[in-house]
């Protein structure tokens, strides 16, 4: 059965598009169908880290409105054969983008991907909501540093009241994804720690992506890390999440910083 | 002075954690789900009302959230003259119907 993923943070620029990216490439790179939803619409990216942003004819906006049909929109990855992405409109208003319009196109989507991975736009506002609407289970991107984990606070509260799923009274499922987590500097107590985001956003903990150059070096190539870069230590976290969300027993990799490696942490486990 | 500085830095990431603390204590019950409270206040008024005489004014509904479960507390003023009001009375203060504060975990 088909999952949607949303992606969201609150907070802009913690890392929500990469790991759209990386989560969905990673996903695919597992031989499952995914498709990766922008929900920004006037400042989609999604396109351009994923490197498909020549390729864009038709978006969401098109499809919701029925002004085009779903496959016409979707971009297939040229790396990865069940990979695909439904861009956002970057010029039309984003009031076009109708509660009924994105309800349909998820259920036509969920008939044919195992995966729905939509990238949240930043904020709070409609846009945040309505990715957030029709999802089975959130993805909360989070950068240890306050303002982030305040944002990633807020969001977990709307995801328990604006959810389909919660207005249906069910419980929607949220993970902690940390992201530019620097474990040098956490160590000497400069940076807030796993467990100290752990404590204080009291969901269960996903992954854990350390600062590295090869994120950067992904997006600027159009490239997901897991493509990109398979062996570095963040595109192994990304991996890890996609094996755990799969529902593998995967123990999460913490990176320690002290020499490079990964340390395994059998503790903590995703729900 | 060096090592009083190196202190002071290392302590950062432990204020950035209790201040989170606190200020998020606060946001929960205010912010978190801004219109949960009113919601909640309108339609529970809106209940015992059609049984009991009620002074929306004097209804109090709060959220306390804590790690695993949080703790919605509804109390509800009935004016404790007329009978209709001592009929429904379940409160253990006089004049005053407590509902059951309900556990929801968070």
């Amino acid at each position: 059965m088909a999952k949607v993923i949303v992606v969201t943070s609150g907070k802009g620029g913690v890392g929500k598009t990469t790991t759209t990216a990386a989560l969905g490439a990673a996903l695919a790179q597992h031989g499952q169908r995914v498709v990766v939803v922008d929900f920004d619409v006037g400042l989609r990216n999604l396109d351009l880290v994923m490197g498909a942003e020549r390729r864009v004819v038709y978006d969401l906006t098109y499809v919701a409105e029925g002004k085009v049909r779903l496959p016409q929109a979707l971009i297939r990855d040229k790396r990865i054969e069940t990979l695909f992405l439904l861009a956002a409109s970057q010029t039309r208003d984003k009031d076009a983008l109708t509660d009924e319009g994105v309800e349909r196109v998820i259920g036509e989507l969920r008939s044919s991907f195992d995966w729905i991975v939509c990238d949240s736009p930043a904020g709070i506002e409609r846009g945040a909501t309505l990715a957030m609407r029709y999802a089975d289970l959130a993805v909360v991107v989070t950068n240890p540093e306050v303002s982030s984990v305040r944002d990633s606070d807020r969001i977990i509260g709307l995801l328990d009241a604006k959810t389909e799923k919660a207005s249906r009274g069910e419980r929607m499922e949220k993970h902690l994804l940390l992201t530019r987590y620097d474990p040098i500097r956490a160590g000497r107590g400069d940076m807030l720690g796993i467990e100290d985001v752990l404590d204080i956003l009291s969901i269960p903990l996903l992954a854990v992506i350390p600062e590295s150059e090869e994120v950067l070096r992904a997006s600027n190539i159009g490239s997901p890390v897991t493509i990109s870069s398979p062996k570095s230590a963040p595109a192994r976290a990304y991996d890890e999440a996609a094996q755990r969300l799969m529902g593998v027993d995967v123990p999460i990799s913490i990176p320690n910083g002290r020499s490079g490696l990964l340390t395994r942490l059998f503790g903590r486990r995703a729900a | 002075m060096n090592w009083f500085s190196a202190l002071a830095r290392r302590k950062s990431a432990s204020v950035a954690r209790e201040r989170l603390q606190i200020l998020l204590t606060h946001e929960r019950v205010a912010g978190g789900h801004s219109d949960l409270i009113p919601l909640l206040r309108e339609e529970v008024v809106a209940v015992v009302a059609r049984h009991v005489a009620v002074d929306p004014e004097k209804v109090n509904v709060r959220i306390e959230r804590g790690k695993a479960v949080s703790l919605l507390e509804i109390d509800i003023e009935i004016p404790s003259a007329s009978g209709s009001a001592h009929a429904t009375k379940r409160g253990s203060r006089s004049g005053e119907m407590a509902v059951e504060s309900i556990r929801f975990s968070s």
